[in-house]
């Protein structure tokens, strides 16, 4: 995983500030269908300005969390606000909510021009600014040329602008992206993606955008809700996601990782000690809230935080030993897959900064796999 | 490119049958029009014989002419029952749309499992046949029929109203009989809609009854035209409705034509009025066409 995002030059991060209002709250908030329960008891704070991305499994409730806030449901229990209002029995055309749904939805019958100046003649915007406003929108999605076309008459990636100009026209408070970029290929959606947090900051609105691609939440979003089963698994910063995930699931969903499982030996100056296996020395590292001594956790590691030598490290823990199994050749990077006595296949990843000649690790070598306490995370589930 | 016969054959075989199926007899009618009525079986003449030859032939052309055109024009019956049943077809075809149009609204809205009875419900009445069904319609709107019996009974009317054999009756006839050619279309391209198109317009401001208005209506218009042409081309020249429906009052030139053949044998002016009524049809049938290929246009 590499992150790709531009470090903002200032700090961003209203969650963090007790006194900033949040534009978006759910208080215990479920629904349910049947009984069948989509959304399961969230609470959430989205701030102004946020890129906030929703990200889970098929059937998660990620639209259905959107369309809570769209309009087009109503929640089963719980209170929606929105800029301090609450939403319940606001119909969609009464919120200052736009979405940018995931099939585009332009009208057929209208053209790109047309299209965009829908929502501007709905409301009360004079007839001789409407024109000025399409034109500027034309501009930022950079379709002047296509103004008179029928949408049939575009490629995907030009639809999904138009999406996407339509749906910004009205300067909502709130712009919510039902997987925008899913119908377009790698290189499209790459540059699409820089598009959309160039656009969401030079217009200073609050995204909330719903996708399946982890690497995509992780380069544009201010902060990512992982969800499952109709709950909010965590909310966090792209890099406390991927640093620091509060369980296994997280750790796994996000990315490629190892998972240890042993018994919490001794906790003491904020590091745990956990002990997996009899031939192998202890693993120590920092650890998440709720690990206990003497109960059950798992040990979480990046492939690319493990060093692996074909000589014994001096450290006293946090080190393996195991037998190289296979060896995956991707250019800039190596990955090897470690086998330990006990069967458990470990990844470790290195950048290739010799020639492969010169390496010295091949398949079959006994090697020893090790990092220093930051590395990982000890969790409790 | 050289075209081998199995695709001569496939286009062939539709060419072959509007030739034999509609240009021919057309060529036929349109000669009869132009012949002088007789008293002899056929009642026409000029007839080609060709036993005579090219001299035959050059005879038969000399002797067809437009009389039988320019009477058409100077009988003001003519005129007046082509613009009469192009006036009832109109009125008719807007009943039709007003009824067709929230049947079809309601069963594109109706749940998965109900689409595909109600279709069927909207194609049944087809598996009778057309007459038997007018003539129940002369049952149930008789003085003594179903209708007048039913208000009776229930104290709204105390002696029976008359629909039968007025242009009521064959207003009902009309929505009745023609109904699934309205429901179809509209029904089609109401199923297509995409739902969240109508999202889309709410979102962006509408109410409920402006994004119909704006998204479904406009959508559904070319459902619409087609529903409206295929009721309006053939109702103009319907015979059956008007002649057993309708009264004395009651003018159709389906009616009139009929009354040539077959009372007046008059086959030329018959003819004449049969190939008028194709040219005036000609008309919305262009227009009917040009709505289908927009449409198609714009599905691609
Ligand atoms: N109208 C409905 N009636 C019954 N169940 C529904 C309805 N809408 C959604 N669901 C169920 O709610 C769950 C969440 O659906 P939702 O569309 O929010 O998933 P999602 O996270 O957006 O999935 P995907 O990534 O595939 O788009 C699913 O299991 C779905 O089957
Ligand atoms: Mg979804």
């Amino acid at each position: 995983m590499n992150h790709t995002k531009p470090l903002t030059p200032h700090h961003f991060a209203p969650w963090q500030d007790g006194t900033s209002k949040p534009l978006i709250s759910f208080s215990n908030v479920s629904k349910t269908y049947g009984d069948f329960s989509a959304i399961d008891n969230v609470d959430l704070k989205i701030y102004p300005k946020e890129f906030f991305a929703l990200l889970g499994p098929s059937g998660c409730g990620k639209t259905t969390l959107m369309r809570m806030l769209a309009g087009f449901e109503e929640a089963s229990t719980g209170t929606i606000e929105i800029d301090g209002h609450n939403m319940k029995g606001v119909p969609a055309n009464k919120r200052p909510v736009n979405m940018m749904f995931q099939s585009y939805a332009l009208f057929p019958h209208l053209s790109v021009a047309d299209n965009l100046a829908f929502g501007l003649k709905r409301s009360k915007m004079p007839k001789s600014e409407i024109d000025g406003r399409v034109e500027e929108m034309l501009r930022l999605v950079q379709l002047t040329k296509f103004a008179k076309r029928k949408p049939h008459q575009l490629s995907g990636g030009q639809k999904q602008r138009v999406a996407l100009a339509r749906a910004l026209a009205k300067s909502p408070k709130l712009l919510l992206l039902d997987e925008p970029l899913g119908a377009l290929d790698k290189k499209l959606r790459q540059e699409t993606q820089f598009e959309l947090v160039d656009i969401q900051e030079k217009t200073e609105t609050t995204f909330v955008i719903v996708t399946h691609d982890q690497e995509e939440a992780m380069t544009m979003a201010t902060r990512i809700a992982v969800m499952d089963h109709g709950k909010l698994m965590q909310v966090g910063t792209p890099d406390e996601i991927y640093e620091a995930p509060n369980s296994t699931y997280i750790a796994d969903f996000i990315g490629d990782i190892s998972i240890i499982s042993g018994h919490v030996q001794d906790i003491e100056n904020e590091r745990a000690t956990i002990i997996w296996d009899e031939s192998q020395t202890p693993i120590r590292g920092s650890f998440e809230r709720n690990v206990t001594k003497g109960t059950q956790a798992h040990f979480a590691i990046r492939p690319e935080k493990i060093q692996i030598s074909k000589t014994e490290p001096s450290q006293g823990y946090n080190k393996i030993f195991g037998q190289v199994e296979d060896i995956a050749y991707t250019g800039n990077m190596s990955t090897y897959f470690v086998r330990l006595p006990n069967q458990k296949l470990i990844t470790s990843q290195m950048v290739n900064d010799r020639r492969i000649s010169q390496r010295s690790i091949t398949w079959e070598d006994h090697v020893w796999l090790s990092w220093h306490d930051e590395a990982g995370i000890i969790l409790a589930k | 490119m050289q075209m081998n016969w199995p695709r001569k054959l496939l286009i062939g075989i539709p060419f072959l049958w509007l030739l034999a199926l509609f240009l021919v007899p057309f060529l036929i009618i349109l000669k009869i029009s132009l012949s002088d009525p007789v008293l002899a079986i056929p009642p026409y003449s000029p007839r080609l014989d060709l036993s005579n030859g090219f001299e035959g032939i050059i005879t038969f052309f000399s002797e067809l002419d437009f009389e039988n055109y320019i009477f058409l024009s100077e009988d003001s019956l003519y005129w007046k029952a082509y613009i009469s049943s192009i006036k009832i077809s109109a009125i008719a075809t807007f009943f039709t749309l007003m009824i067709g149009f929230p049947l079809a609204y309601a069963m594109s809205n109706a749940s998965e499992n109900w689409r595909t009875p109600l279709l069927m419900l909207i194609i049944l009445p087809f598996w009778t046949s057309f007459l038997i069904r007018i003539y129940s319609w002369m049952g149930i709107l008789s003085n003594t029929g179903l209708i007048n019996q039913l208000l009776l009974w229930m104290g709204v009317i105390s002696e029976p109203i008359i629909i039968l054999n007025t242009n009521t009756a064959v207003y009902i006839g009309i929505v009745y009989t023609y109904l699934p050619f309205m429901v179809l279309p509209i029904y089609a391209t109401l199923d297509r809609l995409d739902g969240s198109l109508l999202e889309a317009a709410q979102d962006l401001g509408c109410t409920r009854f402006s994004a119909f208005w704006l998204v479904t209506l406009r959508l559904a218009k070319p459902g619409i035209a087609a529903g409206c042409f295929l009721v309006f081309i053939p109702v103009i020249g319907e015979f059956v409705i008007p002649s057993l429906l309708g009264g004395s009052r009651t003018l159709m030139i389906g009616k009139v034509l009929w009354d040539e053949f077959f009372a007046n044998r008059d086959w030329p002016i018959a003819s004449a009025v049969a190939v008028f009524l194709l040219l005036i049809l000609l008309i919305p049938i262009v227009l009917f066409q040009r709505n289908e290929e927009k449409q198609r246009e714009h599905e691609r």
